[in-house]
């Protein structure tokens, strides 16, 4: 019984194979019908599915797809033109038979559904008689077997009979397996030929009424395609579970190897050393190359996605050409899973609310038909995806008007937010841009949810947009999951592993400063980090341990997920590591914080921290959550606004004043008895070379402060020079949008501003040192 | 003819428990444990099982019983289940015992609670009684009080 199984199996596997490659080539043909190679294929993949169900006894199946390929027997002959009615019916079948397959899969029955209506529809069209009954006429089949005979010679003759094995089975034998022919008609025919007959086996037995032109010449094609099956003889199908394992078996390969490494480096002896290196590098490779075997082309995913934009384009009567660049790029295989849905997603919208109408379009300018391209590369150790149409672009207007009424901006954030950033609202959780709803969104599955699945793979995603112009929505993704570079830290006496993508900088606060630096908005812990607000998280608490961190430093784990950065302190800060990803156990599935646990090079047990799961917690337990939401949500305004980041410096007495960061080239301490004087300039040896040092309260006519013992210096490099800017005190360095006064202008001075609740100057560098004769 | 099973016997607090030999894949001493923060307190905490993570679950808190006294080391029952290896922790682990399938009786009316849900039967030997752990349901969670 086993066996059978088996071999439905593979019957199952093969036809879901050939049925990708189907929807593919309707598509194709409907864009070439003349193409007679892909009608072929097409053909073919129908008749193997006729011709197996019918010898597993899948009545319903077989029946189906005989008069699919009764209709596609036509449109070979030429007797009929592709239609889109007909493709249309055509992907319906695939679609049917991929049910009745599913079906098979499930229960070993072909199921009750009904297809009798799809059934008469194929017979329908097949019956439709453009070429109003000429199509029928002899000659026409005549030559088409005499021209499929005459590419396989060789084959169909039985003189080359010992010749028959390396190049697929014989014409005759095929014809018998397929129930054509009777085993004895063929060796009738044969013998003939034997007899001197100079007609091909094909042509006797159609001439002799034994076989029709059409069994034949699918005989042939079959014979064909299975002469060419043996060029993929160099490659196996190989069970992913297997692969599964032996990446699992690398992992621990690769712990041990780190273990022997770190163990062999405290040791002196020399072979043993050079063993341990050899282990290193093999393993290195081995790893490699059994990542290899998970990578697969990206385009396993795209490919169905041509039939999407169809399907779709036609149901909203939109003009959809598809541009697929980069199909070779290959994944791991679990993220090129993970990843179907998003962008399968991304496509649908790009379609439905992406491209116009044709007379939109036409109205706009544009050509009737909009285009669609998909383009992966590798950049960077990661993949990059991108999903671009020439559409009607995204209305930021319309966006912050949907996202404040939807609640979530309010109005004054939505006014700040550049337009880039109110693009991006729409991957918040409850945004939806569609003012109808169509059959394709509102589904209720947003772009909330595409940005949530392609960052628990650790991805991210961004959108750009131009209005009239179209959209451009870029994923990042890493190659593999299976083992990933992580930082090790330490809560109690436990040690966890924080995945590298999640991860932004790290701080460490020392006991005085600790003390002050956290402060409560609303309850809601906080720290300023530039200047700008910071939620804070305490790994022990939300572990359960409850930790008095009074007068000790702190360190904090800056981390991003949902768009959103947050601090997370932790008790230590270890290194990094590469980590080999294993799944909990099903007992842990209510541990959201975690998402899976690795072995460390000593052997022990470490969980993985789940950003995106420690995010969520924080907030749910807040007892402030809306307000620490909308706390954040400002974060998220304030992020990337197009403001100035400005270095704070006090200047003389009590004065203050600001520089772009962008003129700083570094923050640089001398000591006062380090100053030399050359050519009657204050100058320091920097650097192997000559640093001018020039006092910024002396330019600014801030008066005499007696120099202290160290002096702050902000160096600031352009083409022509280097130059010292020595400065009282320097104090922060702050992202603001500058309001300036233009009322204290003088040299080298913008303008001032309110920065911190202090009027500071905002210094032009360049003209404050440009009127400096003495600077080189 | 006498049909004998094969049991692994284990003692957790004053009782003697057994499970079928074929579920058992190794017993091990204590192994180190890494707590999971936030699980149910059944789960005591992963062990790594020649590169392989598996759950350890604490019989006694299974069953309801008392917590070992600190410093006594649980061992581990290695068991196959249908979620993958688990590991059981007990107090110690004995002979792996021939039982007369004659000798079986029901769970004994002295159990209660859960350990009666837990308790397929007995088997009565010579010096003890051996009750078989339903070793199915010792692995699934109880669900929250």
């Amino acid at each position: 019984m086993s066996e059978i199984d088996e071999i439905v199996g593979e019957f199952l596997v093969e036809s879901y194979e050939n049925l990708d490659a189907y929807d593919e080539d309707l598509l194709a043909l409907e864009r070439d019908p003349a193409d007679r190679e892909v009608i072929g294929s097409i053909f073919r993949t129908i008749h193997t599915v006729k011709g197996t169900s019918g010898f597993f006894g899948f009545n319903a199946l077989e029946s189906l797809a005989h008069v699919a390929e009764n209709l596609l027997g036509r449109l070979r002959a030429g007797e009929l033109d592709v239609t889109e009615e007909i493709a249309s019916a055509l992907l319906a079948t695939g679609d049917a038979i991929r049910r009745m397959l599913g079906e098979i899969e499930r229960t070993g029955e072909e199921g009750t559904e009904d297809v009798t209506a799809l059934a008469d529809q194929l017979g329908r069209l097949q019956a439709d008689d453009p070429a109003s009954g000429e199509a029928e006429a002899p000659a026409v089949d005549a030559s088409a077997v005499a021209d499929v005979d005459t590419s396989t010679p060789d084959d169909t003759s039985p003189a080359d009979d010992d010749t028959g094995d390396d190049h697929g089975p014989r014409l005759g034998d095929l014809l018998v397996e397929r129930g054509d022919v009777d085993a004895e008609d063929v060796s009738f025919a044969a013998l003939e030929q034997d007899f001197g007959d100079p007609r091909r086996l094909g042509e006797i037995l159609v001439d002799d009424g034994k076989a029709s032109e059409e069994a034949v010449a699918s005989a042939v094609e079959a014979q064909v395609d299975n002469g060419q099956r043996s060029v993929a003889d160099t490659s196996i199908r190989v069970d992913v579970g297997l692969l599964d394992d032996l990446m699992n078996l690398v992992g621990e390969l690769v712990l041990t190897r780190n273990q022997l490494v770190q163990l062999v480096s405290d040791d002196t002896e020399h072979e043993l050393t050079g063993a341990s290196q050899r282990l290193n590098l093999v393993t290195t490779e081995l790893q490699e190359g059994v990542m290899k075997t998970r990578m697969q082309p990206i385009g396993n995913v795209w490919n169905k996605l041509p039939r999407v934009v169809r399907d779709l384009s036609l149901s909203c009567g939109k003009q959809v050409r598809l541009v697929m660049e980069g199909q070779e790029t290959e994944l791991d295989k679990t993220i090129i899973e993970a990843i179907k849905d998003p962008l399968t997603h991304l496509v649908r919208n790009a379609v439905d609310h992406g491209i116009e109408l044709p007379e939109d379009r036409v109205a706009a300018g544009k050509s009737e038909e909009g285009q669609l391209v998909l383009r992966a590369f590798h950049e960077g150790g990661q993949v990059n995806i991108e999903i671009v149409d020439d559409g009607g672009g995204v209305d930021a207007d319309r966006v912050r008007a949907k996202a404040v009424s939807s609640g979530i901006v309010t109005q004054d954030q939505a006014t700040r937010l550049s337009d880039r950033e109110a693009v991006n609202l729409i991957f918040s959780a409850g945004f939806s841009t569609s003012a109808e709803v169509t059959s394709v969104s509102g589904r209720g599955v947003g772009m909330d949810v595409v940005r949530t699945n392609i960052e628990r793979i650790g991805g991210t995603v961004d959108v750009q947009t131009e209005l009239g112009q179209g959209t451009s929505f870029k994923v990042k993704i890493p190659l593999t999951l299976a083992i990933v570079p992580a930082l090790m830290v330490s809560s109690g006496d436990d040690r966890f592993a924080i995945p590298q993508l999640s991860l932004i900088e790290l701080l460490r606060l020392d006991g005085d400063q600790a003390a002050s630096a956290i402060e409560l908005v609303h309850g809601v812990p906080v720290y300023r980090l530039r200047g700008r607000l910071l939620p804070i998280v305490d790994l022990s608490s939300q572990l359960g341990h409850e930790r008095d961190r009074s007068g000790e430093a702190i360190n904090i784990v800056v981390l991003h997920a949902d768009g959103q950065s947050f601090g997370l302190i932790v008790d230590l800060i270890h290194d990094t590591e590469e980590i080999v990803v294993k799944p909990l156990g099903s007992h842990l599935k209510e541990a959201t914080l975690f998402s899976g646990a690795t072995i460390l090079g000593d052997g022990r047990v470490a969980l993985i921290l789940d950003v995106l799961g420690i995010a969520q917690r924080a907030r749910v337990v807040s007892e402030s959550a809306d307000r620490a939401m909308s706390t954040e949500v400002d974060e998220v305004a304030t992020e990337h606004t197009e403001r100035r980041t400005l270095l704070l410096v006090e200047v003389g007495d009590d004065r203050r004043a600001a520089i772009a960061l962008a003129d700083v080239q570094r923050l640089e301490e001398f000591r006062a008895d380090a100053i030399e004087h050359a050519g009657g300039q204050e100058v320091v040896q920097y650097r192997d070379a000559i640093l001018p040092l020039r006092r910024l309260g002396d330019l600014l006519g801030a008066g005499f402060v007696e120099p202290p013992e160290v002096l702050d210096v902000v160096v600031h490099r352009d083409e022509e020079r280097s130059v010292g800017l020595v400065v009282g005190r320097i104090l922060d360095i702050v992202e603001e949008d500058v309001d300036l006064d233009g009322g204290a202008t003088g040299h080298g001075v913008f303008g001032s501003a309110v920065i911190q609740g202090r009027v500071t100057d905002v210094l032009d560098i360049q003209v404050l040192l440009g009127n400096d004769p003495g600077v080189m | 003819m006498i049909m004998t099973t094969q049991f692994c016997s284990f003692r957790l607090a004053h009782l003697t428990f057994g499970v079928e030999v074929d579920r058992v894949q190794e017993v091990m001493r204590s192994q180190a444990l890494t707590p999971v923060p936030l699980a149910h307190e059944v789960v005591r905490g992963l062990i790594n099982l020649r590169g392989q993570i598996v759950t350890a679950l604490d019989l006694r808190r299974r069953l309801d019983l008392p917590d070992r006294e600190a410093g006594e080391e649980p061992m581990n029952i290695v068991v196959r289940s249908s979620g993958g290896e688990l590991s059981l922790l007990v107090d110690a682990i004995g002979d792996v015992v021939d039982v007369d399938e004659t000798t079986f009786e029901g769970p004994p009316e002295t159990l209660d609670g859960v350990a009666r849900e837990l308790i397929t039967g007995t088997y009565k030997l010579d010096d003890r009684l051996l009750l078989v752990l339903d070793t199915d349901r010792a692995v699934q969670l109880p669900a929250p009080a």
